[in-house]
């Protein structure tokens, strides 16, 4: 694969650019100087501006920024639902125009069809892309064990947990072998529980297949747990504040979260940009947060 | 055999239940109250033992089943017709945005004008009366089924759509795999809905219209559980006059508990949630 000559990064807008050369890994989905409005032009409102990173192939990337800064906005540019107002984001290359199975979204509630068997709403790549023959039902029943739900092919998806049809919904996305996974808060709304579970679960999962992934979340734990990298986005209009390699070894343990130093400072780290960010919405700041992040990082330096 | 063991069960968790029992006393109740209304002269509907003895009487009367048999038949050949034509034209215009445009201000027009608004027009352009009933019949199953195909289809999760499209679906698969199952609650909501018109208006246009040149309930033209009332309004016999009352109530339940038992066929994943 070639890479198209490097963009100059303009001003201070050119972290993912210069990441990117400094790591030397190859950008599946790049995002260029992308911005996005709605409304008219006398009553404009901005979402994004300015917007550019990478996701790199076969790196979990995970997005993460105060809620309503327009990160869902983003995932429905780089799945090709919508067009940015101006800038480009590039598949491989190639810009992203409509959606294609290469780009599959996992949404923030389950979007499995409620008409459809587990086993039918897995099936639905495979038989819109009229698929015959014996393969992809055995791949179908492969990955129906493979996320534990072999004895639920049959049920509908109302007849299965929270945790299961978000399992359900990575079933019937991965059946279409997508370049990228772009996963929109996919654990929110699960009871804590579950959630962890299923952060263990997708950790594994993306350990052993090394999917190209973009993760959007507002949890900072789950942030650090599962990234390679961290995008800390602005607040709206959403850019990219800053670009933080989390360097934990793989494969990780939820338990790593608490114990591991580095784990801490990065999140320390994160914390405090995220803090400025959100400090930048409340007119007069939070001084609930301020004296979180004040006990925060008095625990970091004495740890007993 | 399970089938046997599970109404079993179901019957007597009915009879154990507080709702059954308070349901049943409540009608138990309410006859008493009637027939003693009826007995003191309070009140100058016939007593239930009265209308019992009456309807004793007309079950072995074939006219009168002939009248189910009228009554039936065009409500279900009004209905069937409206769904046949009113799930395509309420997916067209749901589907369709040119389409929309033009006939739904026709549709809107058409709308507010009771089906029985439509009974001298009906009796004139049709060729028959019997035709011309089942029209009128058709039209009040008719709308209602069409509004809910369109609500049902438009208010469909944009992101199933997003999810299809992204997996490759388009055009033609869409339509059979995402619109029309998840349509087909709201089909069924306007179905049970429609013909429980469907019986309002059959009922009120055979008293119309359904005299017409036959006297008797028996075999002629007209009849009909509506025209039975009406002729037993106009020969002075009260008793019968609550019997066709109540046998339409028993006709109209009987049709909606068949297209909801039929509606959770067509809808499995509706089910035990």
């Amino acid at each position: 694969m070639t890479l198209a000559p490097m963009p100059q990064p303009v001003g201070g807008e050119g972290h993912a650019a210069l990441e990117r050369a400094g790591t030397g890994s190859s950008a599946e989905l790049e995002v260029l100087k992308v911005s996005k409005s709605y409304g008219t032009a006398k009553f404009e409102k901005t979402v994004i501006r300015d917007c550019s990173f990478t996701i790199d192939e076969g790196k979990l990337t995970v997005m993460i920024g105060p809620s309503g800064c327009g990160k869902s906005t983003l995932i429905r540019l780089l799945a090709g639902f919508e067009r940015p107002t101006s800038g480009a984001i590039t598949m491989r290359g190639k810009p992203v125009t409509e959606p294609g199975r290469d780009r599959l979204v996992l949404f923030q509630e389950s979007a499995l069809f409620p008409w459809m068997t587990t086993y039918d709403n897995i099936m639905f790549g495979p038989r819109a892309r009229a698929e015959r023959g014996s393969e992809p039902r055995s791949r179908a029943q492969f990955l129906l064990d493979k996320v534990g739900l072999g004895a639920f092919r049959r049920k509908y998806p109302t007849q299965l947990s929270g945790g299961m049809q978000r399992r359900a919904e990575l079933a019937r996305a991965m059946i279409n072998e997508p370049s990228v996974m772009i996963l929109d808060e996919p654990f929110r709304g699960l009871d804590a529980m579950t959630k962890k579970l299923m952060q263990e679960y997708y950790a594994n999962l993306y350990e052993e297949t090394r999917r190209t992934t973009f993760f959007v979340t507002t949890d900072i734990d789950e942030a650090i747990f599962l990234a390679d990298r961290i995008l800390v986005m602005t607040n709206a209009p959403a850019k990219v504040r800053s670009v933080v390699d989390v360097t934990l070894p793989r494969p990780r343990r939820l338990e790593d979260l608490i114990e591991s130093d580095d784990a801490n400072v990065t999140k320390m780290h994160v914390l405090s940009l995220l803090h400025e960010e959100a400090m930048k919405s409340f007119a007069h700041g939070s001084k609930a947060a301020a004296d979180f992040l004040d006990a925060y990082s008095k625990r970091i330096r004495n740890p007993s | 055999m399970p089938t046997a063991v599970a109404f079993t069960k179901r019957a007597s968790q009915l009879l154990g239940s507080v709702t059954f029992w308070r349901g049943t006393v409540a009608i138990v109740a309410f006859i008493l109250i009637w027939e003693i209304a009826s007995r003191t002269g309070l009140s100058r509907v016939p007593a239930p033992s009265g209308v019992v003895l009456t309807f004793n009487d007309l079950m072995r009367d074939p006219s009168y089943w002939f009248s189910w048999y009228l009554s039936v038949r065009r409500v279900f050949t009004g209905f069937i017709a409206a769904m046949l034509l009113g799930i395509p034209l309420g997916l067209g215009m749901a589907v369709s945005r040119t389409f929309y445009g033009i006939s739904f201000p026709v549709f809107e027009v058409l709308r507010p004008i009771p089906p029985l608004a439509w009974v001298p027009a009906a009796i004139i352009f049709w060729p028959t009366q019997e035709l011309s009933i089942m029209f009128v019949t058709f039209l009040g199953a008719f709308y209602t089924v069409v509004i809910n195909v369109i609500g049902g289809a438009q208010t469909i999760d944009v992101r199933y759509f997003q999810a299809a499209r992204s997996m490759g679906s388009s055009g033609w698969d869409i339509f059979r795999r995402i619109i029309l199952p998840a349509t087909i609650p709201s089909i069924v909501v306007g179905a049970t809905v429609g013909i429980g018109i469907a019986w309002a208006v059959v009922v009120a246009a055979e008293m119309i219209s359904g005299g017409g040149s036959a006297g008797s309930m028996g075999g002629a033209k007209g009849g009909g559980l509506g025209f039975f009332i009406w002729n037993s309004y106009v020969g002075g016999s009260y008793t019968q006059i609550v019997v066709g009352m109540i046998s339409i109530g028993i006709a109209g339940y009987i049709s909606s508990a068949l297209l909801r038992k039929m509606g959770e066929m067509v809808t499995p994943w509706l089910r035990d949630q």
